[in-house]
């Protein structure tokens, strides 16, 4: 049994089915990233994990432990936005010493002043604690927000596209030190975009979802080898997967309007998907 | 049509710089992409060039004939913004009419140039439709309508892709790109996204706080960055730079490990160094090949599944990770041992005081191979 | 997916960047403007002008006309607002011009001599006065309070009719004071609130409190609700997140509606004529009604009304950054 659980969660929105069935779980100390185009529902699950948002049906299992009913502040987890994570009144010792200043836990100052600069240190970010927040960069001020989320030590930090509103470069590095500092501390995350660079590098394993479902689970290697259909085909790979309109006769399949042929697997498959070094691959394909 | 010439242009807030005196010239039809991280001023440039932003001192030229105190609508230039800046309360085809009803052309007029430009940015679904309710990448291409429609001399484009998803920004790369090439339209095109300047500029200004750093076509700026930080910025990763002492005819790299300078550079790397010993090494991951005989070694660290291909982290000593390219089938757990070479015509040097490339004697043609 | 919305407040731009508004020729327009407004504004302060030169003029020098320009200023007229008096005898005023030639009247008593009358004590005005700053001070901090819960749980909280309810708080807003005063006379007179203190008070929060919500609700609508959702998923309650987070933010906001609610109940004229007579007559009517009795004391409405102004002036000019941002509702962006 899975530790951290979606179980058919369904929610609707008036006007739009945000998620529909949607059923995924990974284990303590994964790094999990669902993926999709924008208004897939990414950030809908996100906020239904952590407690900001209600859904209609199904159950929600962190470590464990069905949590449908619990408060946000009960679930233990930490949540990094994609902007206005700090609050700009503050410094950013405050910021990072906000957690844990919460009357539900009551910490002893000192013991906030130690986990404040053993979380500074480890996103390097000793020399600014005295500052005011509005006078960060935007690399910087992301780097606060996910020290916030470590300095509670959750069992469960959710990622909102945190890295979308930064510079190219600094995705890149800033992606390189996440990943690093994920798999040191050992924290199961749950992490989402709609950038397949960003899920192929980080993610231990991917679930896609498209339009409120679930196109497919697995390791960056099955999405990217054995995508599901051609949704998950094309979201996936840069440059995008060739995708070539063909007919299947006597146990081969030819591509249409030339003579290129590709031995036929197996079922009914009319689409084959030659990567880009030039091997024919041909992957089961659903209609459509 | 048009030719921009922006002469020692600079911009300053009180006495800070926002950009320093700038030269630039832009040709007749070319694509220029303006690159470079936050704050480093190529917005602000861009809107000078628009007139949208006051020159504090220089001139910039349009056609030859001088605009700099110009307003922005007798520029003939059309801005292209990151959030779209479309009317809401106007429906799309309102929204491309909207600045022909401001020149004053006639109604009939209007509706042909309307449904010319639609048809180029394959939108004439939605001409009815309020900008709202359409998605990113259809309100960008309405956006690039309007911008279309009045036949400027030139287009200004601020990171228009920027706040689009990963996989559109490709679409709509390639769509931007062809419709320049059809156009045959001026661009100056905005981005912090190396990537995309590489992909569609014919060249490429990349700028670092308030300065130019270098200007020349994408293939000059990748294979000959000029300093240090063009030669980090582009290519992703960026380039692998390593410090280390030239002596002798090979750079000692901290960690033991030692490399032969190819004889291409020998002749001039001492003198440019100025006898001093210091230098840095630079090469591109895919300049580097893991092999059993490789020159030097280091330890895998970690590695990066890019799906067609993986990007490994070798540590070749306790403060320096190189990024080498791999092909997708190799597997290294970390901790491995590898061994690797660099290509002798790829591997670059630098000067660690200046920042500067040590200029080589014949840059490698157009053609060298990137696998 | 990154948002149509900016990253964090922006701020107002300080100063002009498009081309055509540094360009040397419209800085010679822009002096222009500046001028023709300034001499504007002397015109329109003209009057206020006059106002307080009158309080400070004798009775004579007030009525005299043409009127005089150039006058020895003096307090009677502060005296005559402040207090009342009574005429003295011939003897008495001997009697008092000694005890103050040896120094032992106050001010106040020595002014009020030189017109040949003795301080009897203070006016009905002092009352007024002391009334208009307890009702309208209470109503404003009722109607900022009430509304900032009220904004705070309209900008946060989906319900069904929302829209509905805010625009029926906007509509109190729309009778003119005198189609509801009536009514509202009767009805005090029955609950025994007719010129009472908490009469008015009620009456003067209700009223602002239509204006605080949908001023209170943009401003809080501004502040990004991920603030607090940080907040709540990190342990705090709600009503916690409200005081640590939002309040801090909305400040300017709430600053904003206290001046507007202020200057509303300072003010206000109609229904306190209406609903008043003794115990808690406000400053504006207690001016008001000074005219007729017996004589109008033209130093003295002056003095009062100077009085009056300054209080709001001083409150305003103090709070002036916030007020801008309170017409915009922060639609300066930079």
């Amino acid at each position: 049994m899975s530790q951290f659980e979606l179980q058919h969660v369904t929610k609707r929105f008036p006007t739009v089915t945000a998620l529909d069935d949607v059923s995924f779980s990974f284990q303590r100390g994964e790094f999990f990233v669902l993926l999709g185009p924008t208004g897939a529902g990414k950030t809908t699950t996100l906020r239904i994990i952590a407690g900001l948002e209600k859904h209609d049906s199904g159950t929600v299992i962190l470590d464990g432990q069905e949590v449908s009913t619990h408060t946000p502040a009960e679930r233990d987890v930490a949540f990094v936005f994609q902007q206005y994570s700090l609050y700009p009144t503050m410094t950013v010792y405050d910021n990072l010493a906000f957690p844990l200043r919460s009357p539900l836990r009551n910490t002893p100052e000192d013991v906030i002043k130690v986990k404040v600069e053993e979380a500074a240190e480890k996103l390097r970010i000793t020399q600014l604690l005295k500052r005011k927040t509005a006078q960060l960069s935007g690399g910087e001020m992301q780097r606060v927000a996910i020290g916030r989320a470590i300095v509670r030590n959750p069992r469960l930090f959710l990622m909102d596209e945190p890295l979308s509103n930064l510079d190219a470069k600094l995705r890149e590095s800033l992606r390189v030190e996440l990943k690093h500092l994920q798999k040191t501390q050992g924290s199961t995350t749950l992490f989402v975009t709609h950038d397949q660079v960003e899920a192929l590098t980080m993610a231990d394993r991917i679930a896609v979802l498209d339009k409120g479902r679930i196109a497919q689970q697995g390791t960056p290697d099955e999405i990217y080898d054995r995508p599901a259909n051609t949704f998950v085909a094309q979201l996936v790979g840069t440059p995008r997967i060739n995708l070539l309109p063909a007919a299947r006769a006597n146990g081969t399949v030819r591509v249409r309007g030339s003579c290129v042929a590709v031995p036929a697997p197996r079922a009914s498959c009319w689409a084959s998907a030659p990567r880009t070094c030039a091997r024919l691959r041909a992957g089961p394909a659903a209609p459509g | 049509m048009a030719t921009i010439e922006l002469q020692k242009v600079e911009k300053k807030f009180a006495e800070a710089y926002a950009v320093k005196p700038l030269d630039l010239t832009i040709k007749d039809g070319e694509f220029v992409v303006l690159l470079g991280p936050s704050g480093c001023g190529k917005t602000t440039t861009l809107r000078m060039i628009s007139g949208l932003e006051t020159v504090t001192s220089g001139k910039i030229l349009l056609n030859g004939k001088e605009v700099t105190w110009r307003h922005p609508s007798e520029r003939d230039m059309a801005f292209v913004f990151q959030f779209y800046a479309l009317y809401s309360h106007l429906s799309v085809r309102q929204n491309i009419a909207f600045p022909l009803q401001a020149q004053g052309v006639k109604n009939d007029e209007i509706e042909r140039r309307v449904k010319e430009v639609v048809d180029i940015l394959r939108i004439p679904h939605l001409l009815r439709a309020r900008p709202g309710k359409l998605s990113g990448g259809d309100q960008q291409r309405v956006a690039l309508a309007r911008a279309l429609v009045r036949k400027p001399a030139a287009f200004l484009m601020d990171e228009p892709l920027g706040a689009l998803d990963a996989e559109l920004r490709e679409s709509m790369r390639a769509e931007i790109k062809n419709l320049h090439v059809a156009q045959h339209a001026t661009t100056v095109y905005v981005t912090h996204d190396q990537i995309e300047a590489m992909a569609m500029g014919d060249r490429i200004v990349v700028m670092s706080k308030a300065e130019v750093q270098q200007v020349g076509t994408p293939i000059e700026v990748y294979y000959n960055p000029a300093n240090l930080f063009v030669a980090r910025f582009i290519g992703s990763p960026g380039m692998n730079l390593v410090k280390g002492q030239y002596a002798g005819g090979s750079v000692s790299l901290h960690g033991g490990n030692r490399y032969s300078v190819p004889p291409a550079w020998t002749s001039r790397l001492g003198s440019a160094l100025g006898g001093a010993p210091d230098v840095i090494l630079g090469f591109r991951p895919e300049a580097a090949r893991v092999s059993p005989q490789g020159a030097l070694n280091g330890e895998v660290y970690a590695t990066d599944m890019y799906g067609g291909h993986t990007v490994l982290h070798v540590n070749i000593n306790e403060n320096e990770i190189v990024h080498i390219r791999s092909d997708r089938q190799s597997s290294y757990p970390m901790g491995t041992k590898v061994r690797f070479d660099i290509d002798p015509a790829m591997v670059r040097f630098f000067d660690p005081r200046t920042e500067q490339a040590v200029r080589g004697e014949n840059p490698p043609s157009a053609a060298a191979e990137v696998s | 997916m990154a948002r149509f919305e900016e990253r964090g407040p922006r701020l107002p731009v300080a100063q002009a960047t498009r081309v055509d508004k540094v360009h040397p020729r419209a800085r010679t327009v822009r002096v222009l403007v500046a001028l023709v407004s300034v001499v504007m504004a002397l015109v329109m302060l003209l009057p206020v002008g006059v106002m307080v030169i009158s309080a400070m003029k004798t009775r004579a020098d007030v009525m005299s006309s043409p009127p005089k320009i150039f006058f020895k200023p003096t307090l009677e007229g502060l005296v005559l607002l402040l207090t009342d008096r009574a005429q003295l005898s011939e003897e008495d005023q001997t009697k008092m011009q000694a005890l103050a030639d040896q120094g032992k009247l106050g001010l106040f008593a020595r002014i009020a001599l030189s017109t040949g009358m003795e301080i009897t004590g203070p006016s009905a005005y002092v009352t007024r006065l002391k009334n208009s700053v307890i009702i309208a001070g209470t109503s404003t901090v009722a109607s900022v309070v009430l509304g900032l819960f009220a904004a705070y749980a309209f900008s946060r909280f989906a319900m069904r009719g929302k829209n509905d309810l805010l625009f029926f708080i906007l509509s109190t807003r729309m009778l003119p004071a005198v189609v509801v005063t009536i009514p509202l006379f009767l009805m005090y007179r029955q609950l025994g609130l007719h010129d009472r203190h908490l009469g008015m008070i009620i009456l003067y929060t209700v009223f602002n409190l239509s204006f605080s919500v949908w001023l209170l609700k943009g401003f809080i609508d501004e502040i990004p609700k991920e603030y607090e959702e940080a907040a709540l998923v990190d342990g705090y309650t709600r009503m916690q997140a409200f005081f640590r987070i939002v309040l801090p933010q909305a400040v300017s906001g709430i600053a904003a509606t206290v001046v507007f609610c202020l200057i509303f109940a300072w003010n206000e004229y109609a229904f306190a004529l209406m609903l008043t007579s003794q115990r808690a007559r406000t400053a504006p009517v207690g001016i008001a009604t000074m005219m007729g009795r017996g004589g109008i004391e033209w130093s003295a409405i002056a003095a009062g009304a100077v009085g009056f102004l300054v209080p709001v002036v001083i409150i305003t000019f103090a709070l002036r950054k916030y007020l801008l941002r309170g017409i915009t509702f922060g639609a300066i962006r930079g």
